[in-house]
């Protein structure tokens, strides 16, 4: 028994209690819940990318990626961390979007 | 190194074997070519040697910008190379090995004069050796919930824990784990509004190395831990150290993390 030890056992038992109910439901993830959680952490963002550079959605006519004609294409999108979209500033004081925007498309 | 036969010019004595001869002025540009290096017909041989000069040196400066990614991008790649430079000069490889390189490299950086206004910046480098250290560290099975929760309760206050091979513990004064985690990825550094002191745990339970931010206390509680005190004793120092030390939470925290890979009765 440590000397040095004041920490009674029954409070360290019950500490040991707690900390393992944490783990009692955690099973292991299989690969679609780690896509799903890796999808989560990222969210579409419209009208941010530069032309030629969005991850998809164009519009008709096109092919999708990588086919958006001019800078921060309101409706195209690209992928970027959750919860930044709003927050991604683009030159003359436009910013990105989780919904297609009307602006900068190419007629 | 083999002692070098007599018949080598200026060859004599154990202090001037070939290779010793040779690598003797490679870090340093204000030495001499070394008088065994000649070229044809014993002409000089400075051009040729210098070849082997830049090439020991921009290795090595290619083998700490890889250790030390997040530090590089903190300060861009030309002041980092100029400083990786002074260091390469002053402490060349102990070790053949370059994934061994680079461990004097954070302390060198505390003491940079041209890295004084980022104090924090050597404690980023620490947490980026310590990860390669975890990264090259011995594969062992981490010790599982279920193997922790079959400790006799009557033991627990005794039950010494013996740490992974991987797991490095790295204190700062500065809110390096924050710092390290923004600039470790490709993703672009937003604003860091962080400020408070904050210690990192860096495991290896599989194949990858994860870097996590400690809890208050909870440096303490692991390093108390890792150099063999029993849980009760560790458990104790936490709480003496930090009055909101959260012992379930940190119990859970080294188990989730994969801190240790088994345990043994002591104390």
């Amino acid at each position: 028994m440590s000397i040095r030890s004041t920490i009674s056992a029954s409070v360290l038992a019950g500490a040991v209690a707690t900390a393992l109910a944490s783990f009692a439901s955690a099973g292991p993830m299989t690969k679609d819940e780690e896509k799903a959680a890796m999808a989560a952490g990222k969210e579409k963002c419209y009208g941010v990318s530069l032309a030629g550079m969005n991850d998809c959605a164009a519009g008709p006519g096109t092919t999708c990626q990588g086919t958006s004609t001019v800078d921060f294409q309101g409706n195209a999108w690209s992928l970027v961390q959750g919860g930044t979209c709003a927050n991604i500033k683009v030159p003359g004081d436009r910013t990105g979007s989780t919904e297609p925007l009307t602006r900068d498309v190419p007629s | 190194m083999r002692p070098i036969e007599p018949g080598w010019p200026g060859g004599s004595g154990p202090d001037s074997s070939f290779p010793e001869m040779f690598a003797r002025a490679l870090l340093d540009p204000d030495r001499e070519t070394p008088p065994v290096v000649a070229g044809p017909h014993g002409k000089a041989a400075a051009k040729r040697y210098n070849v082997y000069r830049n090439n020991v040196t921009v290795s090595l400066i290619n083998a700490l910008a890889a250790i030390f990614p997040a530090t590089q991008r903190i300060t861009g790649i030309e002041f980092f190379r100029a400083m990786a430079r002074f260091h390469v000069r002053a402490t060349p490889p102990g070790s053949p090995l370059l994934f061994e390189y680079g461990r004097d490299f954070p302390d060198f950086i505390e003491r940079y004069e041209h890295a004084q206004s980022l104090p924090w910046m050597s404690d980023v480098a620490r947490i980026e050796r310590a990860w390669l250290d975890a990264y090259h560290a011995s594969d062992a099975e981490p010790l599982t919930p279920q193997a922790f929760g079959s400790i006799p309760p009557e033991h627990l206050g005794d039950t010494v824990l013996l740490p992974h091979p991987a797991t490095r513990i790295v204190r700062s004064r500065y809110p390096a784990v924050t710092i390290f985690s923004a600039n470790r990825g490709s993703d672009p550094v937003g604003q860091i509004e962080a400020a408070d002191p904050e210690d990192a745990l860096v495991t290896r339970p599989k194949l990858e190395v994860a870097v996590r931010q400690l809890p208050s206390g909870g440096a303490v509680f692991l390093t108390h831990l890792m150099s063999g005190e029993p849980l009760g004793a560790a458990a104790s120092a936490a709480m003496a150290d930090s009055s909101t030390f959260d012992l379930p939470a940190n119990i859970a925290g080294v188990l989730a993390a994969g801190a240790f890979s088994d345990f043994k009765f002591g104390g």
